[in-house]
């Protein structure tokens, strides 16, 4: 299989407009992906599955993921003029880092038996707008699977043929897998509650129950 | 009740003497019926207690029936979910007295290792009264037959008349109990107040 | 066999006609808690919804809760009836996160408890589908006796009939015990005996092939793109077995064939399951005889508190129902920051409808039957 730079030129010259951003991976699985915009999606995925070289048939997976937004805290050199002189300082700047979900895929070649292409698309935000082409109508193996991404992080996706949820009962109106869900309180027993168990249990008893 | 010594001297001579108690339990417990009703991986365990190694037909249970109209017996084996919870009352509702209810496996006794998931209702009986309860993860087949030898007990200390005779027996004890509701966030309501209480939390110091 | 399109379908009979049977959540075919809402023209169906959620036990939010190792229990409870190779999908997918690598004894013991899952798998599955055609428990009786004695070599291997929780990041938990190759061996000789008996009984049964011959055809390019893995791909032609792409463990060292179907039907499934039972079988001879001594675990392998570096990693097995993968994102925690199972069963019931349009609502049964699915899996 090519690299991931010469897969870049080719896609855009096959889709033009389509913009194209190599994710690099940091563990040792060596697997670095590529990340679509979302106008351009479904042409370049009907592109890999086409193309005669890569023939990339088969999308093994399709997952969800959440990424809220984190404020990190880093310290930069800044010029500044202390006491009439020019010195760098050190200074603590807090920088936020974008808030969205993605849709992650991973596409193998039946034919040529070659593989893994990961296929990222990121939405703007966690908040209102939160839709993705669906990837169903080039593999249908996506079918389900974006279901339950619909399901359990709420990325509508469109063109989808049957968007509803699969995993949950359809009167549930939260989105569980996202990082902020917070459960229903139904009681979760345990004999020895500690930690949060225990502050959650501590609501079920009345006041001055030997706790 | 007969003498045990007289009881003896007449079966020597032919004749058999019993109640009617024992002879309505003693039908009863060596012929329950389970309803065919596996949810997770305890249903294996006890697919394997009816194959030929375990043999559950010993005791006079390999029926396995699909319809609950004609079972006796709810082998509730297997994490209970949020989603089916509103099955499982059904079903039992729908059994015809006498019924009892094994709960086989930690996760239908309390929700097991999936207590922290947010579609697993934590014990089945917080919505169905539940007999005998199994642990383990998955109960060996031999659990489950010892589980079930344990029911047969509890139906042979069953009194047929008086004040503790069995719920069947009781036109003022229910049978049917109240389906829950899918709400937005749970179940509504989150468990039955008349069946299930929180047990009380003590800690000693 | 017809297949039209479901909207043809329902437009040529009158919508009085048409009755719909939610087939579940529990029914006498013992999959588990999995409904169907079908509807029926008579006896022929018109259209099929899959419903399920019913085992949904939230496994991937409770991983980003528990540790890495914390984990590999509940990946025994994914799908249950073969708990040691999904430990194993498990373990090389954060081995590849962590850069670990197995020492070549752990390798062939992966192999040999594979294959052994392989075996329990696909002789239950033919159990489980003569049972749904109404040969009322007597294949399934055979298939279980087979059944418990290979589990009887998983509980002295380690510990638990079908729970096993035996594979580690690194290796496996512990070394085998003195004799269970030879106890393996003896099954492995004995087995092909119980196949013989289990092929007479069936293969050449009228009944068998009557109700599966032509039912449930899944052209291959439908196979393909709908992302159907393992047997039920390999019976719709398609060459594409992950032992022999991927070349995972050692399993490039064994000689092994890879059967596949013609037809695509049920009956074509029923055979390769077979065919492939062969085939383990003389992946155990090879692996039973070659295995070499040494450690079972790798030296720079940590298992508590294990943090991998910031990153992700797929990775993917054949397992007896399909292709099982595990993507996992770590931001440097103990705890994995996304963790997700690429269920074979929920993708391979995709085909379910397209199979189902067309045939009565007996042959329906037969064909979820052959798709082999598990609902632990599917519903996670």
């Amino acid at each position: 299989m090519e690299t991931l730079e010469q897969l870049k030129t080719r896609i855009v010259a096959a889709a033009p407009g389509a913009q194209v951003e190599i994710i690099p991976n940091g563990s040792p699985a060596n697997q670095p992906s590529l990340l679509l915009d979302r106008d351009h999606a479904r042409a370049v995925a009907q592109f890999l599955r086409d193309d005669s070289a890569l023939a990339f048939d088969y999308a093994s997976n399709a997952t969800g993921v959440d990424w809220p937004e984190k404020i990190i805290k880093e310290k930069i050199k800044v010029k500044k003029t202390v006491d009439g002189v020019e010195k760098e300082v050190e200074e603590m700047c807090e920088r936020k880092t974008p808030a969205y979900l993605e849709a992650v895929y991973h596409l193998y070649s039946m034919r040529l038996k070659h593989g893994p292409l990961i296929v990222r698309l990121r939405t703007e935000n966690r908040t209102d707008r939160v839709s993705l082409p669906s990837l169903t109508p080039v593999w249908r193996s996506c079918e389900f699977q974006e279901r339950e991404i619909f399901d359990l992080y709420g990325i509508v996706f469109e063109g989808h043929p049957d968007l509803r949820r699969i995993l949950m009962w359809p009167e549930f109106t939260d989105f569980p897998m996202r990082k902020d869900y917070v459960e229903a309180d139904d009681y979760e027993y345990e004999p020895t509650p500690h930690d949060d168990i225990l502050a959650k249990a501590k609501k079920h008893f009345p006041a001055g129950a030997p706790v | 009740m007969i003498d045990e010594g007289l009881k003896s001297e007449l079966r020597r001579q032919g004749i058999v003497a019993t109640s009617m108690e024992e002879l309505y339990n003693w039908g009863r417990k060596n012929s329950l019926w389970p309803l065919q009703f596996g949810l997770a991986c305890c249903a294996i365990e006890m697919i394997a207690t009816s194959m030929a190694r375990f043999d559950i037909a010993r005791f006079g249970a390999e029926v396995f029936r699909p319809s609950p109209r004609q079972a006796d017996l709810m082998i509730v084996a297997g994490t209970v979910t949020k989603k089916m919870a509103p099955q499982i009352v059904r079903l039992y509702n729908q059994m015809p007295e006498p019924k009892y209810v094994i709960a086989m496996g930690v996760c239908a006794i309390s929700g097991g290792p999936f207590k922290e998931g947010y579609n697993v209702l934590k014990g089945i009986d917080r919505y169905v009264p539940v007999d005998v309860h199994i642990p383990g993860c998955p109960p060996r087949p031999e659990a489950l037959l010892q589980a079930l030898m344990t029911l047969q007990e509890k139906i042979d200390r069953q009194h047929l008349t008086g004040e503790k005779r069995p719920r069947h027996l009781d036109p003022a004890a229910p049978s049917e109990f109240p389906i829950p509701k899918f709400g937005p966030h749970d179940l509504e309501p989150p468990n039955n107040p008349s069946l299930w209480q929180p047990p009380p939390m003590t800690r000693t110091e | 066999m017809a297949t039209a399109s479901p909207t043809e379908l329902a437009a040529s009979a009158p919508p009085s006609q048409i009755m719909e049977v939610a087939m579940g959540p529990q029914h006498p075919s013992t999959h588990g808690v999995f409904r169907m809402d079908v509807s029926l023209d008579g006896e022929t169906v018109v259209k099929l919804k899959p419903v399920f959620g019913y085992l949904h036990r939230n496994h991937e939010k409770i991983a980003e809760k528990c540790s890495y190792l914390g984990s590999i229990p509940y990946t025994d409870r994914l799908d249950y009836i073969c708990s040691l190779t999904n430990n194993w999908a498990y373990a090389m997918t954060v081995e590849k996160l962590a850069g670990l690598v197995p020492p070549e004894r752990a390798e062939y013991i992966r192999v040999i408890l594979s294959e052994l899952t392989r075996l329990i798998n696909h002789s239950a599955l033919a159990g489980f589908l003569l049972q749904d055609m109404g040969a009322l428990g007597t294949p399934l009786m055979y298939a279980f006796r087979e059944r418990e004695k290979i589990l009887d070599l998983f509980e002295s291997l380690t510990g638990a009939r079908m729970m096993c929780n035996y594979m580690r990041f690194g290796g496996c938990r512990c070394d085998l015990p003195p004799g269970w190759i030879e106890q393996v061996r003896r099954l492995v000789s004995d087995f092909p005996k119980f196949l013989d008996e289990f092929e007479a009984l069936l293969t050449g049964n009228e009944i068998l092939q009557a109700r599966t011959e032509g039912v449930g055809v899944l052209p291959a390019p439908l196979a393909v793109n709908a992302g159907v893995t393992g047997p039920m791909l390999r019976a719709s032609g398609v060459n594409y077995d992950i032992r022999k792409v991927d070349q995972y463990g050692v399993y490039g060292r064994f000689q092994f064939r890879v059967p596949l179907g013609e037809r695509g039907d049920v009956f074509d499934r029923y055979m390769i399951r077979i065919l492939e039972m062969r085939e383990s079988l003389k992946i155990l001879e090879q692996a039973l005889r070659d295995i070499p001594g040494g450690p079972i675990m790798d030296p720079k392998a940590k298992l508590r508190n294990l943090r991998p570096k910031a990153g992700e990693a797929y990775g993917r097995i054949e397992g007896p129902k399909g292709e099982l993968g595990f993507y996992l994102i770590s931001d440097g925690g103990p705890n994995p920051y996304r963790y997700r199972v690429r269920p074979p069963s929920l993708i391979n019931l995709t085909v379910l409808e397209d199979m189902c349009l067309g045939q009565t609502i007996a042959d329906v049964v037969v064909i979820l039957g052959s798709i082999d699915i598990v609902l632990g899996e599917v519903d996670r």
